[in-house]
């Protein structure tokens, strides 16, 4: 009987540890997820897709941010969407974008937020139904002498 | 007539020996190190644009992306706009680009007063006394855009403090303070700003705190600010009690940092981290 | 009327791919910082950007709470036919704004 016990005991110490503790913000896995929900099953390509972000910012509420995909952008191959995400903010979300050979070129450029030094991801999705992806790491530094907001 | 010197054989210039293409290439580095040289050998000061990374600069000097020009737009309009009583607008009296200059020479001393005005001040006076309307609250959106507009006038120029003697005292008064350790931290202005100036804090770059850009565009704030909120934000930063809003210290502190960067390029709307 | 910065050429040549670029005043809330009393601030973001060619949809972003505070966009188009260029925005408490610019096409 005692050798059973204790064998469950491990068991189940073991089994514990290994599920995923509750954790309040986005995570590399939810960025994972919210990417497969875009790709779903089919192949991420390296290559093609360009992000353009500062290695280090001054403060991370507004981070210059540029994705470029080469593309002919014509008729027969052309990027129609762009996706961004992010590993640590609350959401693993940055933006969507829808385009076209009205485009001429696939280039976008915006300022994010981040709330912490991390991966941001780029995906390229072309007409024939290709992804090409590409990712930089940012360092979110912050001022010494903050305001009190109270 | 002059006789021509002896013909020697041409010397090769740099076009011969790189080509056009290089030299112009070639023309932005040589004006940066030549600035360089300049700055090196006269004036060393550096404004806090010079402290941020590429992106950020990128960001101050392209008045499509620069955020504080939106104020800027904002402001115009409002100039434009009568209010009051006297259903006046500021163009009424003053066309905008008789604002050149103001912002550089400001704080100043009213014709009939004894204490100093702050440019933000000088616009909520005008809005009470002259136009006879409602006061524009401190760091509201509207008085911020009015100060953006009449300071973007002054971009490009030197900074150039008003001389009226009536202003010495106010001056000294703001050196004091400057030197002063205060807050929790018992730090004073001078310890960062001019004696660990350039040096790293928690990772960043502590700037020598001239007022060329205000009011600007602060990354933190997600909005555009006035000099005296940065100044409460670095009196919170040390711990110490921030003075009234209205007290005539900021006032008095702008007047002794402006005259700490006279001839500096003034730069509003800055952006700044 | 929301305050908008449009950057766009005032000429182009017909297939000349030129850059737009739009800038507005938003405060871009996330809905995830606290405030004074600890409390989360309410989300108020814009959460689509459009643009459209004499008509004709040529560009379109979904924004998510990452995206900063008085947002701006550049992005490319062809240059197509003369016309108006319209930007809009849409988002959080009935948030909409647009603005046009017009484009000689030659």
């Amino acid at each position: 009987m005692a050798g059973t016990t204790r064998r469950t005991f491990i068991a189940g110490t073991v089994l514990v540890s290994v599920l995923p503790l509750a954790s309040a913000r986005a995570t590399p896995e939810a960025m994972a997820a919210a990417i497969k929900e875009v790709v779903g099953d089919n192949a991420i390509r390296e290559g093609r897709v360009t992000l353009d972000v500062p290695p280090l910012i001054e403060n991370g509420n507004a981070v210059p941010l540029t994705v470029s995909v080469e593309s002919p952008m014509s008729e027969a191959d052309y990027v129609k969407a762009i996706h961004v995400f992010n590993e640590k903010n609350p959401q693993p979300h940055v933006f969507d974008a829808r385009l076209s050979p009205k485009n001429g070129k696939a280039m976008i450029a915006t300022r994010i937020k981040l709330g912490d030094s991390q991966k941001i991801v780029a995906i390229a999705e072309t007409s024939k139904g290709e992804f090409f992806s590409a990712s930089a790491d940012v360092i979110v530094t912050l001022a010494a002498c903050l305001e009190d907001l109270t | 007539m002059r006789a021509s010197p002896p013909k020697s054989p041409s010397p090769l210039t740099l076009p011969d020996l790189l080509g056009r293409r290089a030299v112009l290439a070639l023309l932005p580095v040589v004006f940066a190190a030549s600035f360089a040289l300049a700055q090196a050998g006269a004036d060393k000061r550096r404004s806090g644009y010079q402290d941020m990374g590429a992106a950020l600069q990128k960001m101050q000097d392209d008045d499509t992306a620069n955020p504080g020009m939106l104020f800027v737009q904002l402001g115009r309009q409002l100039w434009a706009k009568p209010v009051g009583a006297a259903n006046k607008s500021c163009a009424d009296c003053h066309a905008l680009a008789d604002m050149k200059g103001v912002a550089v020479r400001y704080p100043a001393m009213p014709k009939d007063g004894d204490k100093p005005i702050d440019l933000e001040g000088r616009i909520r006076f005008c809005r009470t006394a002259r136009q006879q309307a409602e006061p524009l609250a401190p760091e509201s959106q509207d008085l911020l855009a009015l100060m953006a507009v009449v300071a973007n006038q002054s971009r490009g120029m030197s900074i150039a403090p008003s001389d009226d003697p009536r202003l010495v005292p106010f001056r000294e008064q703001g050196a004091a303070i400057y030197q002063r350790r205060q807050g929790q931290l018992n730090l004073s202005c001078a310890i960062c700003h001019d004696d660990n100036a350039g040096k790293k804090l928690a990772g960043v770059t502590i700037p020598e705190a001239h007022p060329t850009g205000y009011p600007l565009y602060r990354l933190e704030w997600q909005a555009l600010g006035s000099l005296k909120r940065r100044l409460r934000n670095c009196l919170v930063g040390i711990r110490a009690e921030a003075y009234p809003s209205d007290s005539v210290d900021y006032v008095a502190l702008e007047i002794y940092l402006m005259d700490r960067a006279k001839g500096m390029v003034f730069e509003s709307p800055g952006v700044r981290p | 009327m929301t305050n908008v910065l449009i950057n766009a050429p005032k000429t182009a040549k017909k297939g000349e791919v030129i850059e737009l670029k739009a800038l507005i005043m938003h405060t871009m809330e996330t809905g995830f910082r606290p405030g004074t009393n600890g409390r989360i601030i309410p989300r108020n973001i814009i959460e689509r950007f459009t643009a459209s060619w004499h008509g004709s949809e040529i560009f379109r972003m979904d924004f998510s709470p990452a995206i900063s505070a008085n947002p701006f966009v550049s992005f490319f188009a062809v240059a197509s036919e003369s016309g108006k260029i319209t930007f809009r925005w849409t988002g959080d408490e009935g948030f909409a704004a647009e603005e046009s610019v017009a484009i000689d096409v030659a």
